[in-house]
């Protein structure tokens, strides 16, 4: 047992899972805060990307990231809505009203 | 006011909200440091009292199910209000639909995408179906397993079988699935009102053993009803927007 | 440092409001709204995040292990499958614009009338 999980268990919390990685409470496992800084990171490239296609294909892997980020919030049920929706339904609604927009314009 | 004004102007205003959103936000107890009683309680009891040991599933159909019906009610207004605006838009153009633009695939879809999707659709059905029906044991439930289930008949449509997609799918089944979903949620309601119990009261056995497949009650039926009715609407939502595709396509072989 | 989550979610809200004013396409407006939703959604998980807990599935951990807070996570879900059908609505607008005024450029379209 490292000797921060001992403090954590000292201090009277609660922890039901023990990792090499697991840290006193009110700070956070380092895989929250790398998922934490690639999603904001991934929001910047979905939003300053101004081609629609394109802007599709970033949305459907920012999906992705997001739908890692709440499995490692301990959410699996909002990670299977948000992978199936946010990188699957929404690509797909979103390429189809592209080429029913794009083609007229030619 | 030109963009690079607006831009500032923006800039301005998101600088004060931010403020105001951030100030309010470290007010709060910190990450990780949850300090309210309701989700302690509802983990101590729910499995005792619903034997269902999905305890988010159990407060999405059960504790805080007219949140739930309210949402679903959302979803299907949604579905409705797409068909209706794109149906109203597809009857406007409709002479000069060619039918050789269907049973084609795609533009640019080659071989491998066909076969992939074909082999595809049992399974992913298959699991939809299996999301739908375990709501109370494990982190499934009829919201995720209908948009599965959708996905599944999309699959149908990128191999290329547009012809196939129109003829299991076609506009007034689906609509009348996605309104038997629907009502079938109000109406489990309704069922526990005529028997006079609250409005979406668990009135069925709640089964012997927690998780099991048949176990708590009406979540089980709920979940079911959701996820037909979630399956119907993105099926009518995508099978509108590919007619709308399919019509641009008629357009450019014709002119 | 206990409040990344939450400078995380204050960000996503800013960039994707950002893009959503300094755009000149329907579609990317709407994408940009997509990303300023999912800050919700991070920020209602953070909210409910109790340190050293599992997830709230008593299938094969005992009924008294400390688990997260399912209220917060039942919102979420039904929130990502409602939102994904209010896009579709959004999207069916967009295309009536296309159709009616030949163009999608946010700018354009104000100044027609009628």
């Amino acid at each position: 047992m490292t000797p921060r999980v001992a403090d954590a268990l000292a201090a009277g919390h609660p922890l039901a899972v023990v990792t090499p990685y697991t840290v006193q409470p009110a700070l956070m496992d380092a895989l929250q805060v790398v998922l934490l800084l690639l999603v904001a990171a991934g929001a910047t490239v979905v939003a300053l990307t101004r081609v629609p296609v394109r802007q599709t294909v970033a949305l459907s892997a920012y999906g992705l990231l997001l739908a890692v980020l709440f499995l490692a919030f301990q959410a699996p049920d909002v990670t299977l809505s948000e992978l199936v929706v946010g990188a699957v339904a929404l690509p797909i609604l979103l390429l189809l009203a592209l080429t029913r927009v794009r083609r007229r314009e030619k | 006011m030109t963009p690079a004004l607006r831009r500032w102007l923006f800039l301005l205003g998101i600088a004060g909200f931010l403020a105001f959103y951030l100030w309010g936000l470290t007010r709060l107890p910190g990450f990780g440091r949850y300090p309210g009683p309701y989700g302690f309680v509802i983990n101590r009891i729910a499995v005792g009292q619903t034997n269902a040991t999905g305890v988010v599933s159990a407060v999405n159909f059960e504790y805080r199910g007219f949140d739930t019906v309210g949402e679903e009610f959302i979803l299907f207004v949604a579905a409705t209000g797409v068909a209706t605006v794109l149906r109203q838009l597809r009857d406007e153009q409709e002479g000069g639909r060619s039918q050789a633009a269907f049973g084609e695939a795609p533009s640019g879809a080659t071989d491998a995408i066909r076969l992939a999707s074909l082999v595809f659709v049992g399974p992913v059905a298959l699991f939809g179906w299996f999301l739908a029906s375990h709501a109370q044991t494990d982190p499934s439930g009829g919201f995720q397993g209908g948009v599965v289930l959708a996905t599944a008949f999309v699959l149908i449509y990128l191999a290329g079988q547009v012809l196939a997609f129109r003829r299991i799918s076609p506009a007034d089944l689906i609509d009348s699935v996605g309104a038997v979903g629907a009502a079938g949620f109000a109406a489990v309601g309704l069922t526990a009102v005529i028997l006079g119990f609250a409005y979406l009261y668990n009135f069925l056995p709640l089964g012997t053993v927690p998780g099991a497949v048949s176990s708590s009650g009406t979540i089980a039926l709920i979940s079911f009803f959701v996820g037909i009715e979630v399956a119907a609407a993105f099926i009518l939502i995508v099978g509108e927007l590919v007619e709308q595709t399919l019509l641009v396509r008629a357009e450019g072989r014709n002119s | 440092m206990s409040y990344l989550p939450f400078f995380v979610v204050a960000w996503i809200l800013g960039v994707g409001l950002y893009g959503l004013v300094t755009s000149r396409h329907l579609v990317h407006q709407i994408i940009c709204l997509i990303v300023m939703q999912s800050s919700t959604y991070v920020l209602l998980l953070g909210v409910g995040y109790v340190t050293g807990a599992v997830a709230p599935y008593f299938y094969d951990i005992p009924v008294h292990t400390p688990a997260v807070d399912p209220v917060v996570q039942a919102l979420a879900l039904t929130d990502v499958v409602v939102e994904a059908a209010v896009t579709a609505l959004l999207l069916a607008f967009a295309i009536q614009a296309h159709k009616r005024f030949g163009t999608l450029d946010p700018h354009e379209l104000v100044q027609l009338k009628g």
